[in-house]
């Protein structure tokens, strides 16, 4: 069935171009919700400040997955919304599309969330997010002068980040 | 449904970049004798191995989550498992059995037949209360308090001490379930 308008009302943006970089940003927080990593390639227009910017963030991804395990129509263990699951439990989104952007999302069972904004037009990034983990953990975990738990001060990391995301958006 | 993790780690051992075994097992060496040294204390030392095995559980769990591909394991059983298997035989290159479960499955003992750590290690007369291996206990209590499992890790056997296999006895004290972590008026 067509409505009227269609994607008239709801633009998305010209299609990536072969060259240059495509992803907006990425974030990374660990459980106690510290965003460890904050990088952006590409984010013209910004309404909060920082602090606001990643606490709504992981909020978001926090009440989404409670909401996407509480929806789910398969999974057994599923809790009441809002009450805190062990970790594990229920079912996990990985990514979600507007006609502007799209976001990807991991967790690892450490309680580590990557959170990758790319163009709407990405294809599945979830192997790319699990390389992404990988780089955290060459790159970061295994630095002994990084404190774990702390935000990631690493151009090593940083720079194989921004040269791997390149690569795939 | 979601992949289900490797049962064994000898693929991912194969991947991994490995150290001269021996080389290994001297500098473990070198580090327990130097801590004998500062701290004087048998019992210190032990408490200080289980510290820094702490510290490196709190990191390789990622490391080991990143390369073996265990999304998550259905219960306490399981986690022994996969330790056992996939966990000592990624990281130490050897396997470990699960045994001596209790009753409501959350006490078991990991055993481990052969361990690289002792090779070449015999305990001096002064230093019977050492646990030589304490930091592996430190490991993976470390490793399991960040995938949310509090648990606690003593040496039921020691072959150093004249048993015959090295006995980790894991309980688990509780998982602690995954909350909001901000306040509402911050």
């Amino acid at each position: 069935m067509q409505f009227f308008g269609g994607s008239e009302i709801s633009p998305s943006p010209p299609a990536p171009t072969a060259t240059g970089n495509n992803a907006h940003m990425i974030y990374v927080f660990n459980r106690n919700g510290v965003c460890l990593l904050y990088r952006e390639w590409n984010r013209p227009l910004r309404t909060l400040n920082s602090q606001q910017d990643h606490k709504l963030m992981f909020g978001l991804l926090f009440s989404l997955k409670s909401l996407t395990a509480k929806m789910d129509p398969i999974g057994a263990d599923k809790g009441n919304l809002g009450v805190p699951q062990l970790p594990g439990q229920g079912c996990s989104f990985h990514s979600f599309r507007t006609n502007t952007y799209k976001l990807s999302f991991m967790e690892s069972p450490s309680g580590v969330k990557i959170i990758l904004v790319t163009h709407p037009r990405t294809s599945d990034l979830r192997e790319s997010l699990k390389y992404i983990y990988n780089l955290y953990v060459e790159y970061v975990v295994k630095n002994p002068l990084y404190t774990p738990g702390s935000p990631i001060r690493c151009e090593l990391f940083n720079t194989t980040l921004d040269q791997y995301v390149r690569g795939i958006a | 449904m979601a992949p289900v993790g490797p049962r064994s780690g000898d693929a991912i051992f194969a991947n991994v970049e490995r150290v001269n075994a021996e080389l290994f097992t001297l500098t473990y060496g070198a580090i327990v004798r130097q801590l004998l040294t500062d701290l004087e204390e048998v019992e210190e030392v032990n408490k200080q191995l289980d510290q820094m095995g702490y510290n490196i559980g709190i990191r390789l769990i990622d490391e080991f989550l990143a390369k073996s591909n265990v999304s998550r394991c259905v219960d306490f059983k399981e986690t022994a498992e996969v330790i056992a298997k996939v966990g000592f035989k990624m990281f130490l290159g050897v396997t470990a059995s699960v045994t001596n479960w209790d009753a409501d499955g959350t006490c078991c003992s990991i055993v481990l037949e052969d361990n690289p750590l002792v090779d070449f290690v015999e305990l001096p007369d002064t230093c019977q209360g050492l646990y030589y291996c304490n930091i592996l206990s430190g490991v993976i209590r470390g490793a399991l308090e960040m995938v949310s499992m509090k648990t606690e890790v003593t040496w039921a056997k020691d072959m150093l001490r004249g048993d015959d296999v090295f006995e980790l006895q894991v309980k688990l004290l509780k998982q602690v379930p995954e909350e909001y972590p901000y306040k509402d008026d911050e």
